[in-house]
């Protein structure tokens, strides 16, 4: 599968929480290609200071509507100006790029533990979308209790949610990490957890260390600027025990035992 | 239908389009956006004897109309380039135009031009001299005197077309462009990044790794034309003009200035398609002006004011 360059009609485009917004996109073709773990380089319009296409993970796609969803954090002039895009314009998007999340070995009795930080919930509700088999938990960590994202969406997908927070103001009062440590203490023996998981670099990194502690296995989703998002470039390189690798490309998806912190 | 051929050196290229070092990668990167078989030209991502595994990272940022990198010439080496690279690149049915660069001066420029002289796949190289990011102090394309040493060593190991690629950050770009002619270059490639710098002030630290990287992107482009039009005005081989040519306007202003041909760089990450565009908008712009040639613009920069 290759990707593709597409001008997408906009069919909403809204903000969800505190600076946080949510673009729908008619994209038939993306919406039918697109895997968990995909991303697409937007064309941001017209913004002065943004030269270059902004990365951004597929949130949701919905292959019967032709529509995949976008979730993105407004932090500088490009996601700025794509925030004031209307419904009914279009966007210029080259995707799915990628390698996306393996899922497919997936067993039955598996404890699919979705561990997301801020924004890093985009891609994990749409691998909550298509993982098919085992239980499902979603631990999501954020600022605040106004900067939770998506909660509902895992819930309306069959996942239980539990919540941290760094002041305390909604879920437990700390990291998401200490959550995922308390599941696996608490999980019931005859389901096998399998983690996935999305957010900064500090709480990947406190994913590897409990991974390294319980002898666990995980895959996790980097976020890395990038110029051209299809390899050619070669300036979103992550270190991995094989070398550096290109986010955009070996990734975004990666074990976590590859990582090189 | 109007004639976009033109010569570099020995080497005959259907129309003046080419994409710049390194924004290309080996071509198959941009299968199903962007079909290389449009091309003039393609030029490889820059080839050293050994494989390099470039700068740390962060490696780029994005700049006011622009961005800096510090890729660091991150490479296969030559022997997994010409392995896995080349057979693919050859493919598209368009001449392929090796850059490479060297470790050590001037021996790995001659030992890799000894090696690609005998490919016939490689149409022309480019010599590389003008990297910002390999921890050089200076860099040959910064003296004109090691620059026609360079040249004269290397012109010695093959007969195929030899492209200079020349760094702005120099005070006088015409006295190493002439350098690179005298010593036997048959094309000079122009210009190469500009040495910039980004601060992130709440850290106080250079938003690159290596502090200072180099800037391209639309940004530079009227550096980049003044430069071309300059050594256009002292050289009399053909130049290559490159530097934020973002579409088929930007592309002209260096015809005009004097290129024979020009590259696209930067614009290929954002508009993968834009090189193969451009090849469309210069015939259409030679049609409307009832022009029967690309050559007949090259140099065409009327004096003064209207």
């Amino acid at each position: 599968m290759s990707a593709l360059q597409t001008d997408a009609t906009i069919k909403a485009n809204g903000r969800v929480a505190h600076r946080f917004s949510r673009i729908v996109l008619e994209a038939p073709e993306l919406s039918r290609t697109a895997r968990p773990g995909n991303f697409v380089m937007v064309k941001v319009p017209d913004a002065a200071g943004a030269l270059l296409r902004r990365p951004l993970s597929i949130h949701k796609a919905e292959a019967g509507r032709g529509r995949i969803e976008l979730l993105y954090e407004i932090v500088g002039p490009g996601t700025c100006a794509l925030s004031r895009k209307k419904a009914g314009e279009s966007i210029n998007v080259i995707g799915p790029l990628g390698n996306g999340f393996d899922f497919h070995s997936q067993q039955r009795d598996a404890l699919n533990i979705l561990v997301a930080g801020g924004i890093g919930v985009a891609p994990l509700v749409f691998l909550a979308q298509r993982l098919k088999k085992g239980k499902m938990l979603a631990l999501i960590g954020a600022r605040t209790a106004a900067h939770i994202l998506c909660a509902a969406d895992f819930r309306k997908l069959g996942c239980a949610v539990r919540i941290a927070t760094d002041d305390g103001s909604a879920g437990l009062r700390g990291r998401v990490t200490d959550l995922l440590v308390d599941v696996l203490m608490r999980r019931e023996k005859d389901f096998c957890p399998v983690l996935y998981g999305c957010g900064p670099k500090p709480m990947l990194e406190a994913i590897a260390r409990v991974c390294r502690e319980n002898r666990m296995q995980a895959q996790v989703s980097l976020e890395a600027h990038m110029a051209c998002g299809i390899g050619a470039c070669l300036g979103c390189v992550v270190q991995t025990t094989r070398g550096y690798e290109r986010v955009c490309k070996e990734g975004p998806v990666f074990r976590i035992d590859d990582l090189v912190w | 239908m109007q004639d976009l051929s033109v010569r570099i050196g020995s080497l005959a290229l259907k129309n003046p389009v080419m994409v710049a070092s390194g924004t290309f990668g080996y071509a198959r990167e941009f299968k199903g956006l962007c079909d290389p078989g449009k091309l003039g030209a393609i030029v490889t991502k820059t080839i050293t004897v050994r494989p390099r595994q470039g700068n740390p990272v962060p490696r780029t940022c994005e700049t006011p109309s622009g961005m800096i990198n510090s890729i660091g010439l991150e490479n296969p080496g030559i022997d997994a380039f010409l392995d896995e690279k080349l057979p693919v690149m050859q493919k598209y049915g368009v001449p392929v135009i090796v850059s490479i660069a060297s470790e050590k001066d001037p021996e790995e420029f001659v030992a890799l031009t000894r090696r690609l002289d005998k490919i016939r796949a490689v149409a022309a190289i480019e010599l590389n001299i003008s990297c910002p990011n390999m921890k050089k102090k200076r860099l040959i394309a910064q003296d004109a005197r090691a620059t026609a040493s360079c040249v004269r060593t290397v012109r010695k190991a093959t007969g195929k077309t030899l492209i200079t690629k020349l760094s702005p950050n120099v005070t006088d770009i015409t006295r190493i462009a002439l350098a690179a002619q005298n010593a036997g270059s048959d094309a000079l490639a122009l210009i190469n990044t500009v040495q910039g710098m980004v601060i992130d002030v709440e850290a106080r630290r250079p938003k690159i790794a290596q502090a200072v990287g180099g800037l391209s992107g639309p940004a530079i482009r009227p550096i980049a034309v003044r430069m071309v039009w300059e050594a256009y005005k002292k050289v009399g081989i053909p130049l290559i003009g490159m530097g934020g040519i973002m579409d088929t306007q930007s592309a002209l202003e260096f015809f005009i200035a004097g290129a024979t041909a020009i590259s696209v760089g930067t614009a290929n990450f954002i508009e993968p398609g834009i090189a193969a565009e451009i090849v469309s908008g210069l015939e259409e712009h030679l049609r409307k002006n009832k022009l029967a040639g690309i050559k007949e613009i090259i140099g065409s920069l009327r004096a003064g004011l209207a």
